[in-house]
């Protein structure tokens, strides 16, 4: 408890949830009466602007803090508040239960880790009562206690409790929650908060105090498999540096990493930090890292890290149990993002196979989930996505649905889809009549992109067009894209900035695949000078693309500026041009490297046509297919 | 895990977050006891080096100490710093009581900043358990035009997911420190030993517990002339730590109008 103590552990999270006049800001107010955690004054305070208002004292006034509050006798929004019973401390997180403002209930109630049921001993379970209780399921919370308040108005009356119990206990059983204790409590007068008051000589269970102090502790990520979700890569310095929060699990330096959905494997070398005095050799679910890796394979934001004997699943389609917050409603074939971890996935809810009532739990078919409303859900992305089943890891099983940067909603995956569905069919990727092997066989070579990368006057497109003319003549498919035809047309929406950049290499990379599922051997020539961005064409065009780095120094290119752009930059008048005012990386391996301030143009021109028949030729071809 | 290592763990990864999805930051320091452990985590965060600019609104009437501690500091922990000065005190809406108005001169000092150097995202060390309303924050909050915050229509945000739109006109306030208290604060300042201005040790009897410009922040009692003894003062005390802090208590809604029109 002490706060000097250096071994001190988090908070618990608890939430406090339940109908709008059911008595749950009452009931937080009395808590932190009861455990001494108000500042000196404040019950005065209150005491006087209730008596300014012309209305009876409110323990609800402490939580009620912003006026608009007041005046309308609703809470806003979540607000926490920190408290120490003579066992642990509590942050507890009071959820407001208007209807309209569940998205404010989802933000409050996602971070705890238990809650408390308020219902009204009067009033009995209502509407709200049950949607609450179905949003704790709904985030996998399932460690909860039941307050009975207001028996005060129920003259303390063990009947109508018992009546309520039965009615939750019921209702939660459907749910898979069993309640740790229903408690009987007037929050207003104090009965069996944290002391049983003698109103309710017919019950012998715990006191709220008791019952939150009775919840197991935090579970332990730790012990579950390794999730590293890769939240960015720096390079201040000469360390490439890949950070994160470790979601799962627990790495040290040594251990082989592999970064999902890719597959490459490397291992930690070291776990670097600022200000330490000893290098950190291992780390564990919930720490904030930075990773050094052994070998300088593909990593971007949104991969995931696990241990290879424990790999989480990369999947086109997952099954989830999804609730809904926007205003308009959610229909098949809605097109969202979905964030798992540091990943964003563009999906499409592909089918909805039922919506579930929050009040009688009951399952119905439907095309369209309205807001608030709760459905299992097959979402489809194009690319994998890294997932687990929540039950199995909760971290890395959950996510949230995003439109417009906006958070709309949230899921917990329950696993991969299986594609059996008939309104499935209709969505996956039509098998082509046509096979990429003969294609090979008519064309008389394999297909495949020359990626060539290199500073602007390298001589790029003079070898592209040289070639594209050269192995045309000797019976190639074969096709140049380079800024002219790409930049003109498909990418005319996009600037010079990093993003824009990034964006433009995707494009091309996406359209080069599409040329090698139609056979053709392509030369694609564009500076590419990040090499995060030639590695994600390498991901989008898969075993057929080959990095050619066109090599000539900055002052040999500079020398020939066949276009006076170089001129221009030094003048300023262009901003980040690569190798003035914007970096070049260098191919780490390229596939071939064409050194033209060597080599001339026709040496360099052999060069690559050689490697063109040895790579695509009739004989390696069909030698390797048939 | 232990609880320090918590908070720093998700303040760092808040940073981080920030850092990778919003395009221009400014970290905003105070050059209080909050803002100089945001610093620190954020040198963790970034190995060393804070990779964006840290403004100091300046009103010019800060305390002398806390000028030179600004001056030695942004040398030693290496910051890129903007110090402009705020806007003058005429600038103000007039229908602020007093203290208010200077209080006020900050939020237009993160305006022209903003305006300024086109910020899209602005850093702030508040706290969820300094004040009722900034209990209602969220780690991402987005502003609207002139730096409006509509409490009233707040964007989801759980599971550390967090709203990153900023429409133009806009920007989002980003708070790496919403989970801390007051307590955390000293306890993490001691254990990682970061430097504060001096005033919040007693002198005379006295001492600072929030530190704002002089003339509208008074002292309180203390005998507190060490970390130690300030962490034990604390859980003594139930006063609230902005009680020396004037606009709070100007009138009932001051510090909620102050809010909602930009004010940290």
């Amino acid at each position: 408890m002490n706060p000097r103590d250096p071994a001190r552990q988090p908070p618990l999270p608890i939430v406090i949830v339940g109908h709008v006049d059911h008595g749950k800001s009452t009931l937080v107010g009395r808590l932190l009466h009861e455990t001494g955690s108000l500042p000196d004054g404040r019950v005065e305070q209150i005491r006087a602007d209730s008596r300014k208002r012309g209305m009876p004292f409110e323990w609800s006034f402490v939580m009620d803090a912003l006026q608009v509050e007041r005046d309308q006798g609703i809470t806003v929004d979540t607000t926490q508040i920190w408290f120490s019973t003579a066992k642990r401390r509590y942050v507890i997180i009071d959820a407001p239960g208007h209807k309209e403002f569940l998205k404010n209930m989802v933000t409050g109630a996602a971070a705890a880790e238990a809650a408390v049921l308020v219902i009204d001993a009067q009033q009995g379970i209502s509407e709200q009562t049950r949607r609450h209780a179905f949003l704790l399921h709904l985030l996998g919370i399932s460690r909860v206690a039941i307050a009975v308040n207001k028996l005060d108005l129920v003259d303390y009356g063990e009947e109508r409790f018992a009546a309520v119990e039965a009615g939750i206990r019921h209702y939660l059983d459907g749910l898979g929650i069993a309640p740790t204790a229903v408690i009987p409590v007037s929050a207003r007068h104090g009965e069996n908060i944290a002391t049983a008051g003698g109103r309710t000589p017919w019950y012998a269970g715990p006191t709220v105090i008791e019952a939150l102090d009775a919840f197991p502790d935090r579970a332990a990520p730790a012990d579950q498999p390794l999730r590293f979700p890769v939240q960015d890569l720096y390079k201040f310095d000469e360390r490439r540096l890949i950070v994160g929060r470790i979601a799962g699990g627990r790495l040290k330096v040594g251990d082989t990493l592999r970064f999902l959905p890719g597959g490459g494997e490397a291992r930690i070398a070291s776990i670097e930090s600022w200000n330490r005095d000893t290098p950190q050799i291992s780390a564990a679910a919930g720490q904030s890292v930075a990773l050094t890796l052994d070998d300088e394979i593909f990593v971007e934001r949104g991969h995931v890290a696990v241990h290879p004997d424990r790999p989480a699943t990369a999947t086109h389609a997952v099954t989830a149990r999804l609730f809904w917050l926007a205003a308009d409603t959610l229909t098949a074939g809605s097109r969202l993002s979905l964030r798992i971890g540091t990943a964003d996935y563009e999906v499409a809810v592909e089918a909805i196979h039922r919506v579930i009532d929050s009040q009688d739990l009951g399952q119905a078919e439907a095309d369209r989930i309205e807001r608030n409303g709760v459905a299992d859900v097959v979402l489809r992305s194009r690319a994998k996505m890294v997932v687990d089943a929540f039950a199995e890891s909760p971290a890395s099983g959950r996510g949230v649905l995003v439109r417009g940067h906006r958070i709309v909603g949230g899921c917990i995956i329950q696993g991969p889809a299986e594609v059996t569905t008939k309104e499935n069919r209709n969505l996956t990727a039509v098998a082509h009549a046509v096979g990429g092997e003969e294609r090979t066989r008519a064309y008389g070579h394999a297909a495949g992109v020359l990626w060539l990368t290199g500073l602007s006057g390298s001589g790029k497109s003079t070898l592209a067009m040289a070639l594209e003319r050269q192995l045309f003549d000797r019976g190639y498919g074969v096709y140049v894209l380079d800024g002219d035809n790409m930049r003109g047309g498909l990418c005319r929406d996009l600037g010079f900035s990093d993003g824009d950049r990034a964006e433009n290499i995707r494009r091309v990379a996406e359209t080069a695949r599409l040329f090698v599922d139609a056979g053709f051997v392509v030369i694609s020539a564009f500076i590419s000078p990040s090499r995060e961005d030639r590695n994600r064409a390498r991901e989008i065009i898969g075993p057929g693309f080959n990095e050619v780095y066109v090599k000539a120094g900055l002052d040999v290119c500079e020398g020939r500026d066949p276009k006076g752009l170089y001129a221009k930059a030094r003048a300023g008048e262009i901003a980040s041009f690569t190798g003035i005012s914007a970096p070049y990386e260098e191919p780490l391996v390229p596939d071939l490297t064409v050194d033209t301030a060597d080599l001339s143009i026709h040496q360099s021109l052999a060069r690559l046509t050689h490697y063109v028949e040895n790579r695509f030729g009739r004989e390696t071809a069909l030698g390797a297919t048939g | 895990m232990r609880d320090l290592d918590h908070l720093e763990a998700q303040s760092v990864y808040i940073l981080r977050e920030a850092f990778r999805t919003v395009p221009r930051l400014g970290l905003l320091w105070s050059i209080g006891k909050d803002s100089n452990v945001m610093i620190w985590l954020a040198k963790k965060a970034f190995l060393g080096r804070i990779p964006f600019p840290v403004v100091h609104l300046d009103t010019g009437k800060e305390f002398p100490e806390t000028y030179a501690f600004r001056d030695r500091y942004t040398v030693e922990w290496d910051l890129d710093l903007i110090a402009d000065a705020c806007p003058p005190i005429e600038a103000v809406d007039p229908t602020l009581p007093p203290a208010s108005r200077l209080a006020a001169r900050k939020t237009l000092g993160v305006r022209q900043a903003i305006d300024r150097y086109a910020f899209q995202g602005v850093v702030a060390g508040i706290r969820r358990d300094e004040q009722s309303t900034r209990a209602k924050e969220r780690v991402f909050s987005p502003r609207g035009e002139a730096g409006r915050w509509d409490f009233k229509d707040q964007p989801a945000e759980f599971w550390d997911h967090f709203n990153i739109a900023v429409p133009p006109g806009t920007h989002l306030r980003i708070h790496p420190l919403l989970h801390w208290t007051e307590v955390d604060i000293w306890r993490y300042t001691q254990r990682e030993e970061i430097p504060v201005v001096p005033l919040y040790f007693a002198r005379d009897g006295k001492r600072y517990r929030s530190l704002g410009e002089e003339g509208i922040t008074s002292p309180i009692d203390s005998e507190a002339t060490t970390i130690e003894d300030i962490i034990a003062e604390l859980e003594a005390t139930r006063t609230a730590e902005r009680a020396g802090r004037a606009m709070d208590h100007e009138s009932e809604d001051a510090f909620e109008r102050l809010r909602t029109e930009g004010y940290l």
